[in-house]
Formats: structure tokens, C-alpha cells, sequence
């Protein structure tokens, strides 16, 4: 992937940016042009707060090649208080513990190395909360 | 709109095919579904591939394959709907056919998937690379989400995940052109190693080579190519969110349930009147959201239909007598054409002893991704 694509996702990855739909007040994460639920393309930035629930979930034991360091690790869709759903891992916890309605904090971390120049890649991972 | 029938298909056998290459196994197909008509050219071609791009570093299908197969001139379109390009791209014959724009059209599927390409990160990519598979998920990955939302909800069992794989196994050990002819016991599947739970190994449709085609005309043009024609009554397909999280019920594929409407009120039908089905089961759990979908079970009831023998060869609607994508292989762009082929030999008396007895309507379901597309078509025998 090309360099600029990091850049691009900043807002989302890095700040966790989503919009609100100014018609219907869908929340919708990462942002996106037009609103799925009423096609509105009006929207307010929204910055979701760093924890939720997790929604579903899975151990991956076979990861792909970026990951294979990782396995076996927790991944669920989680929501947050906002109704944004994302997709993230769930990290510094026993990956079988992972179950829905586990409360989770999200955190900064780096999520891969990608490609030959090994470009670091972060995002957010989320992490039980005791 | 224009009566549309299948008059003959040809396909090649599913599994690692290392002798053959993709241009090989597309041709293979191809000729054999036009030796049966007698046909010696078409007016057009739609190939149903997902990604010869990504897998053998080979695009622009159309001028080279109607190169190999001797009809160069000939407009080719490629289809692309990651695992569900094959029924896509016979659902772009058929619309072709349907409004009298060509008469004779070959739909084809093909996918050369063990030629060195890594195949857990193409298939991948019918996944949203941006917010899923950055944060490192995989396909098995997202049907174990599924999975696990459908057990916690429904109270599906291991065991009926299980008696998916068990049930498919023991249609594809009758099928000849499957790439895993053997059963394999409830113990076996359970003890296999995990994917992604709780998906295990033998919950997972294998990685593939093969191609399959069928041969369309206008209805009343079929008994110049066949004495036994099937007619394809209808063709839905639907979309929904690409990425799993987006869906406020994960358990369920709202994609194939619009997509089998959308068919069931274009062939004027409903599931009790289907006869046999060939569905998308490229994880087990996969079959039980979409006998869901399909309304051929309750709302829930899917992990039911395998383990009490409701939809095995001699059950009360048998699905996926092939084997499904499980036992028979799945060459994602192929296997939408070859689901096509069983419902086309069972509603012609010919899938030996696989056959449903007295079969006269069958139906097709062709997922891509994790449910982000879905195609239905219906066929009757004539």
C-alpha cells in the first residue's frame, strides 16, 4: 500500500473521527460521503469515545502473514457509546476470554509492519477493562 | 423479456490441479459444454473470475481466453463479485440472453487458486481492507463472528456446525468431480485444527482449481442444442454492507434474504416449491445463515436442518448434493457455475446417485464475502 494512504486515514485511524448524519443522526464510522441509512450528505465530526462492548467475536489461529507472530489472537466488532461499530483486536487479555458484552477501553497501539520498507501502521486495539 | 434455458454445461474436476493452468482449465470447460450442444461458436461470453489478477498475475481475461478457446472476435466480458462472480456472470448471460440481445451465450466461472498466490490475503480482499483486514482479520475470521453471534443468539450447537461438514462430505463422496470424495465423521470434524473459533479446519471449504460452464439460448430456440432443456424461472441478486460490523445482526445475511425475494416474486414461487438447492457453504456456518435466508428453515432453526437429516439426499429438501463448496471444492469464480451444473443435472434425471427423485425445481445460492453479495436463481425442468 502507498504512503498516502496514512496520511489519509489519520483522522480516523489515529482519532477515532466518525460523522454524524445531520438528517437522521446515524453515527458513522470511519466518515463517508453519503449517510447509508437515509442518504444524507451532511455531516457533523464526531470523535467516538475509547471504549465499548464488544459485539461478536473470534480467536485467530490461522492469521494472515503480517499477523503470524500475533496468533492465536482475539478479534471482535465492537460498539461503541456512540452506536459506531468497529473491527479491532483485542489485546493484552487471554484471547479465549473475549466474549459479547465485555466491556473494553481502546487503546493507541501498532497494529502492523507493512510491506518491504516495513511501514510501521497504528490504529487502535481494544483491551478488556478491569 | 425473452425465456431463457440452459441447454448443456461442462466442467472440469475441482481440486489442485497443477497440470493445468487457468487458460487450460477455462478452455477444458468451455469445449466440453459446446461439444454437448454441437455448437461451434456463441454470440457472447461472460467469465465469472475473482481475482486471475491476484492469484496467477493474470488480467484482461477476455482477449485471452476467447484467444484460447479458437473464438477470437468474440465479446468476452469478465464478472467479478469475489466467490459469487460465477453467479453473477450467469446472471449476466441470462439477462443477455433474456432481452434478445445474443442468442447463444457460454457463462463460464474459473479460478486458479494453488499457483503460489497467498491465498488467505487475496481472499481478503472481498473483505474491506480498510476497517477489517488492516486490524488483521481473516475470512474464516469473519464467519466465526457470525458463528459465534448465531450461536449466542439461536443456540447453535458445535455439533450442528459440525453436521454440516458431516452431511456434505458424505453427497461429495458420490460426486465424481468432487476434490475431497471422502466422509468424514462428526469426531473427525470436531478434532480438527482451529481456524478461527470456532471454526475448525474441517468447517472450511479447500483451496481450489477448476472451472465450470453452461451453454444459454432463448427457450425456444433449446431443442436445437438438447431434448431435455432447464429453464432459469428467475435471477436475484442483492448487496449489503461490506464489512460485518456495519450489520446490526451479524447472524443474519440480509444480502441473500433480498436476493432470494427479489427470485422467489420474479419465478412467481416460494421455498416450499423448491426441490433441491445448491447454497454457499464455504464455512459450515454459512449453510445454516442461509437455509435462514432462504426461508427454508424458521428465523434460528438453521443448525437444526443437518443434524436431524432435513436436508440431506433423501431429507425433506436436500441441499447441496454435490458436496457443496466443502466437499467438491470451491474455485470461487467456478463454483457459482458449478452449483448451476448439479441443479441442472439433477432436474435432468442425471446426477446418478446423487439424484433427488422426481426433482423438477431446484435453486442455486452464490454468496461474496461475508455476505456483502448474494445471488439467487431458479430453474424447472421443461
Amino acid at each position: 500500500m502507498p504512503s498516502p494512504r496514512y496520511w489519509r486515514e489519520v483522522p480516523a485511524r489515529y482519532r477515532l473521527e466518525a460523522g454524524r448524519c445531520a438528517a437522521c443522526g446515524a453515527v458513522v464510522y470511519p466518515a463517508r460521503r453519503v449517510c447509508p441509512a437515509c442518504r444524507g450528505e451532511r455531516f457533523e465530526t464526531l470523535t467516538l469515545s475509547r471504549r465499548g462492548k464488544v459485539v461478536t467475536s473470534t480467536v485467530i489461529h490461522v492469521a494472515p502473514t503480517e499477523f503470524q507472530m500475533e496468533a492465536p489472537y482475539a478479534m471482535a466488532v465492537i460498539e461503541t457509546p456512540e452506536g459506531a461499530r468497529l473491527m479491532v483486536q483485542v489485546a493484552d487479555c487471554e484471547p479465549n476470554d473475549v466474549a459479547p458484552g465485555m466491556e473494553v477501553s481502546l487503546e493507541f497501539r501498532r497494529i502492523r509492519k507493512e510491506g518491504k520498507g516495513g511501514i510501521l501502521c497504528y490504529g487502535h486495539k481494544a483491551v478488556p477493562v478491569r | 423479456m425473452r425465456e431463457v434455458a440452459v441447454v448443456s454445461a461442462g466442467m472440469t474436476p475441482f481440486g489442485e490441479l497443477w497440470r493445468h493452468s487457468l487458460r487450460d482449465l477455462f478452455v477444458d470447460a468451455s469445449l466440453e459444454a459446446l461439444r454437448h450442444a454441437r455448437a461451434d461458436t456463441v454470440d457472447a461470453v461472460y467469465v465469472g473470475n475473482m481475482s486471475g489478477g491476484q492469484f496467477v498475475g493474470q488480467e484482461h481475461l477476455g482477449p485471452l481466453l476467447a484467444d484460447h478457446l479458437g473464438i477470437r472476435g468474440v465479446p468476452i466480458t469478465r464478472v467479478e463479485s469475489a466467490c459469487a462472480s460465477g453467479g453473477v456472470a450467469l446472471r449476466s448471460a441470462f439477462l443477455d440472453v433474456a432481452s434478445g440481445m445474443s442468442d447463444l451465450v457460454l457463462a463460464v466461472g474459473v479460478e486458479k487458486m494453488n499457483d503460489g498466490g497467498d491465498v488467505t490475503n487475496v481472499l481478503a480482499t472481498a473483505a474491506d481492507q480498510e476497517n477489517e483486514v488492516y486490524h488483521g482479520i481473516t475470512f474464516p475470521g469473519l464467519y466465526a463472528m457470525i458463528a459465534r453471534a448465531h450461536m449466542a443468539q439461536h443456540g447453535t450447537t458445535l455439533e450442528d456446525l459440525a453436521a454440516v461438514s458431516v452431511k456434505n462430505h458424505r453427497h461429495g463422496a458420490l460426486n465424481p468431480r468432487a476434490q475431497y470424495r471422502q466422509e468424514v465423521t462428526l469426531e473427525q470434524v470436531m478434532a480438527s485444527s482451529l481456524v478461527a473459533d470456532p471454526l475448525r479446519l474441517l468447517h472450511c471449504s479447500p483451496v481450489s482449481d477448476g472451472a465450470a460452464a453452461v451453454l444459454l439460448c432463448p427457450l425456444e430456440r433449446a431443442q436445437e442444442f438438447t431434448d431435455r432443456p432447464v429453464e432459469i424461472r428467475a435471477s436475484g441478486l442483492a448487496t449489503s454492507s461490506m464489512a460485518l460490523a456495519e450489520r446490526r445482526d451479524p447472524a443474519f445475511l440480509d444480502a441473500v434474504s433480498l436476493s432470494a425475494n427479489r427470485a422467489y416474486h420474479m419465478a412467481g414461487l416460494g421455498p416450499a416449491d423448491i426441490d433441491v438447492a445448491e447454497v454457499h457453504d464455504c464455512f459450515s456456518i454459512a449453510e445454516i445463515c442461509v437455509l435462514e435466508a432462504l426461508c427454508f428453515t424458521e428465523q434460528g432453526r438453521g443448525g437444526e436442518a443437518a443434524r436431524t437429516g432435513e436436508t440431506a439426499l433423501g431429507g425433506r429438501l436436500p441441499v447441496n448434493p454435490s458436496g457443496g463448496l466443502k466437499s467438491k471444492g470451491h474455485p470461487v469464480g467456478a463454483t457459482g457455475i458449478a452449483q448451476v451444473i448439479e441443479i441442472f443435472e439433477q432436474l435432468r434425471g442425471e446426477a446418478g446417485e446423487r439424484q433427488v427423485q422426481d426433482a423438477a425445481v431446484g435453486l442455486t445460492q452464490n454468496m461474496g464475502g461475508s455476505g456483502g453479495s448474494s445471488v439467487v436463481h431458479i430453474f424447472e425442468r421443461v
